[in-house]
């Protein structure tokens, strides 16, 4: 049977770089991650499923040098006895050697993180916290939830999720460092039926301490009033108008803007801003910014996937591009050096990824941004995949709020947005205050001058 | 890392299991037994142990591969509705206890354990045979595909500007033992080749092309040109074609789709409506329309687990459930639900083969497998014919649902206008939106040449990801909303 490693994290790592270079790795890295995680759900009055957890990965990189460049492999696993970690690094210089040289391959060789702040990450004392505590938050966002609206009739219950992990990153050029991370949460997901038809919503609550998480109560109730205010919704007539995203929505056009930025996309000439470092490509109203070192952040971390120090990036000022996102690789790709993006998870190699990616906020409120509006929609929902990053291609299936005369008159579904996101992100006409983090991108509202929306 | 176990029969799960771990009936027993001590309806163990390899081409080069081996063991117990797991990669006889007694916490009543003796269940069928795990295929073949695949494709066309190619191969061992008595394990092979080409004109314009196929069986199979080159020449000719594609109109139009992974139609529209929790729930747009029609005279749907060799085909689910054919819809009319063991008991319903999850990691939940409709008898041709003015979509990308307003969507990238009858210009990134439980009642002309799709289907849900395979003939569907960009 197997058993937990006898060796400390650390020595983990250090072991399976001693190894893979004696099997011949000229070299290498490795990432150890522990994490123990609890997940529960109440539906209604029961409690619907609890879940708990405990896991090790460690994931190994081997680099073997040639006339043209290094050949490389990553292997990944769970078995962290002493013989494991030796048969591993052996295994991955063997498969290393059957992989072509590549002249851009390589770990960084300086510029390691020395500093190591305090990013807020975790809280101790959450440590020692019990699943009824956290059972009973996800009982009070759902009888909130259920008491909130008389047409609140039935949910997908409420969830709680709390993980504790412990990473550890070293290399074959002396980096060795580790720290540890949390995160909680609480969703809420009810169900609101008028009319024989039946609409969900959600809302949720995110934080890497318990403390910072929004009272159950106030979790339930909003996801209450989400999925009301969608009851009749309707479908509208073919247009072009004015689309607001939400704080909900808007997110996800930032998480585009960032695979079109990544070095990989840029590198490969599969993104529509490659080549336009320096351009305009963004109303001047759009300052994206992504900061690795953002206090308390779902993103934060002191040094990124391959050891070097994490740092705020402005990837877009005032609409124009000044950085894309890069790890050390798609750095040399591009003849640039890494922003400290490198993610990396113990099974695969490093890339390049946002870590805290946000969209600075205006001045105006959600409420002004619509008050200003003659005839649009407001979107709250968008479901389905349709972003090309090649071209900027986009259309996806939405729903909605429609507005007239600067109020919200209606619910909208059953209809699609569609534009490009190159001339999306040119025709942002208005930036709200309203920047609110629930995951590691976040968004203010904003406005797009015109899109197309599908419907009757 | 050969240690995974030969390829064949629901026995050598269990002889691997029993070898690798030291695995007995006693202490599989005892774990449940812990479980039991509370009053619990069921409890079960769920080991596995997964080998994964790929190896990934870009710029003319092979750069990398990869091996991952996961292992673990979850622990369930299930009381009325509710569910407690644990799960860890350490397969040990405390690891399991502890997990079982973290897992039965979801009852406060004592109870007593009456185990019921474990019977191993013998091999029903096997419907992937393979010669040897495609993990233990020697990597260099493996890189040599991807080198042939890349001169192949840039030889086809001038415009063909950057080619990423991977091959991914699987061989995963599991084993449920249940607090009935079951004691059933599966060793389960799954291969892909993926193509994705970008092409660009003179003029600057690029558009990528993806295709990919694969399944159950011998990775020697994908080894053979005249698969994977099938698979780059598909995804050349999507890139160059949408070189020359036209913004796409917006609006409520006809639409015929063409047969094979358009089927995620079905996937999206009904098939997740359709899963046993949902409906358990009362969650869904279908729940409490059994018996009711949803859809036009002659459509029938069907979710199949059993077909050889496909992508989404088990022998048994990860319940231990054999894998069936069940019918969804028979002739527009709504038949059954797809479940698992939890809600086919709170449904007093069967099981039906479908309690399937991502890994030991996760629990598991009702999902589909093959999911597609049935041949009507019309020749393709005639229901494109049929159309004067719409659209014709071939291929997809991915599709999402929301179960409860019953709302979907899917996304084409690869779609042309319908112009009197005629195929016409390509399309640039059709979206379709409808509604589940009305679109196929607005079906109105069955193709005779359902096809199911190439292999690389992966459905997500509740965030757990399982590969599944979709099918379709062609067929005609009158007023759906297209999200395009031309007024």
């Amino acid at each position: 049977m197997s058993a937990p490693s006898p060796l400390a994290p650390g020595d983990v790592i250090e072991r399976a770089l001693e190894r893979a270079k004696r099997a011949g790795a000229d070299a290498a890295d490795a990432v150890l991650v522990e994490s123990e995680a609890l997940e529960a759900r109440v539906r209604g009055e029961e409690i619907d499923f609890v879940t708990q957890a405990r896991e090790h990965t460690l994931g190994i990189r081997a680099l073997v040098g040639g006339a043209a460049g290094f050949r490389s492999a990553i292997t990944s696993t769970s078995d962290l006895s002493p013989e494991a970690v030796d048969r591993m690094a052996e295994e991955t210089v063997a498969l290393a050697r059957a992989t072509a040289e590549d002249p851009d391959a390589g770990i960084p060789e300086e510029g390691f993180a020395e500093d190591l702040p305090d990013l807020a990450l975790f809280d101790a004392a959450d440590r020692g916290v019990a699943v009824e505590a956290r059972i009973e938050d996800a009982r009070r966002a759902e009888s909130a939830a259920r008491a909130a609206d008389a047409r609140i009739a039935n949910s997908e219950g409420s969830t709680v999720g709390s993980d504790f992990s412990h990473i550890v990153y070293g290399n074959s050029a002396g980096f060795l460092g580790q720290y540890d991370a949390a995160s909680h949460s609480l969703y809420s997901e009810p169900i609101a039926r008028a009319n024989g038809s039946m609409q969900r919503d959600y809302w949720l609550t995110v934080a890497r301490r318990l403390a910072d998480l929004e009272e159950p109560g106030a979790v339930g109730r909003r996801a209450a009033e989400r999925a009301t205010r969608r009851l009749g919704g309707r479908r509208i007539p073919t247009c072009a108008v004015p689309v607001i995203f939400d704080p909900m929505t808007a997110p996800s056009l930032l998480g585009h803007l960032a695979s079109c930025v990544n070095g990989y996309t840029v590198y490969r000439e599969a993104s529509f801003l490659a080549g336009r470092l320096h351009e305009t490509v963004a109303s001047s109203l759009v300052t994206v910014i992504d900061d690795g070192r953002r206090p308390g952040g779902l993103g934060s971390k002191p040094f990124d996937g391959e050891g070097l120090p994490t740092r705020r990036n402005v990837l877009v000022e005032k609409g124009r591009l000044d950085t894309y996102l890069l790890d050390s690789y798609a750095a040399r790709k591009l003849g640039l050096r890494s922003t400290g993006s490198a993610a990396r998870s113990a099974g695969s190699a490093p890339s390049a990824a946002p870590t805290n990616l946000w969209l600075q906020p205006g001045a105006r409120t959600l409420e002004e941004l619509i008050a200003d509006t003659d005839r649009g929609l407001l979107v709250t929902e968008l479901i389905g995949m349709g972003f090309n990053p090649v071209t900027g291609d986009y259309s996806r299936g939405a729903a909605g709020l429609w507005i007239e005369d600067g109020e919200i008159r209606y619910p909208v579904e059953e209809i699609t947005i569609a534009g490009n996101l190159g001339e999306m992100l040119t025709a942002i006409d208005a930036v709200g205050s309203d920047l609110l983090w629930l995951g590691r991108i976040a968004s203010p509202s904003l406005r797009v001058a015109e899109m197309m929306v599908a419907g009757t | 890392m050969n240690d995974a176990p030969a390829p064949g029969r629901e026995d050598d799960a269990l002889r691997f299991f029993r070898s690798r771990f030291g695995l007995d009936d006693r202490s599989l027993s005892s774990a449940l037994d812990t479980a039991l001590e509370r009053r619990i309806d069921y409890a079960d163990l769920f080991f596995e142990h997964a080998t994964q390899d790929s190896v990934s081409l870009e710029e003319g080069i092979v750069k990398s591969g990869d091996r991952h081996v996961e292992q673990g063991v979850g622990v369930r117990a299930q009381a009325g509705e509710r569910q407690g797991y644990a799960h860890s990669d350490e397969v040990t006889v405390e690891s399991m206890r502890l997990a079982a007694s973290t897992a039965r916490a979801i009852s406060q009543a004592a109870g007593t354990p009456s185990p019921v003796p474990m019977s191993a269940s013998t091999p029903r069928r096997d419907l992937y045979p393979v010669s040897r795990a495609p993990t233990d295929v020697p990597v260099g073949r493996k890189v040599a595909l991807l080198d042939a695949i890349d001169r192949y494709a840039r030889g086809l066309d001038p415009r063909v500007k950057q080619v990423m190619a991977s091959v991914v191969s699987q061989h995963r061992t599991v084993l449920v033992a249940g607090s009935d008595g079951t004691l059933v394990g599966d060793v389960r092979p799954l291969v892909r080749v993926n193509v994705q080409v970008i092409a660009a004109d003179p003029a600057g314009r690029r558009e990528i092309g993806y295709c990919g196929t694969g399944g159950r069986f011998d990775l020697e199979r994908l080894l053979e040109a005249e698969e994977w080159q099938h698979a780059a020449r598909e995804a050349v000719r999507i890139a160059t074609l949408n070189l020359a594609a036209e913004p796409c109109p917006a609006g409520t139009m006809d639409v015929v789709l063409g047969p094979g992974w358009p089927g995620i139609l079905l996937h999206e529209a009904v098939g997740h409506g359709l899963e046993g929790d949902f409906n358990r729930k009362q969650t869904s747009a279908f729940s409490d329309r059994l018996g009711q029609r949803v859809a036009t005279e002659g459509v029938t749907v069907i979710d199949d687990g059993t077909l050889a060799e496909r992508r989404g085909s088990l022998n048994v689910d990860d319940e231990g459930t054999p894998t069936q054919r069940t019918v969804l819809i028979e002739n527009g009319i709504l038949r059954g639900y797809l479940q698992d063991r939890l809600n086919a008991r709170l449904m007093g319903a069967d099981p039906t083969g479908n309690g399937r999850r991502e890994s030991y990691a996760h629990l598991p939940m009702p999902r589909m497998t093959n999911t597609f409709m049935l041949a009507g008898d019309e020749a393709p041709e005639d229901v494109l014919r049929s159309v004067k003015n719409g659209i014709y979509a071939v291929s997809f990308g991915g599709g999402q649902v929301d179960i409860t307003s019953g709302k979907f969507v899917f996304s084409a990238n690869e779609a042309y206008r319908i112009e009197d009858g005629r195929v016409g210009a390509p399309l640039v990134g059709a979206t379709l939106i409808g509604n589940g439980p009305d679109v196929l009642t607005r079906v109105t002309r069955i193709g005779n040449d359902l096809a199911l799709d190439r292999g690389v289907g992966t459905c997500g849900k509740d965030g757990q990801s399982v590969p599944v395979g979709v099918g379709l003939p062609t067929i005609r569907i009158d007023g759906i909303t297209v999200g395009g960009t031309e007024g």
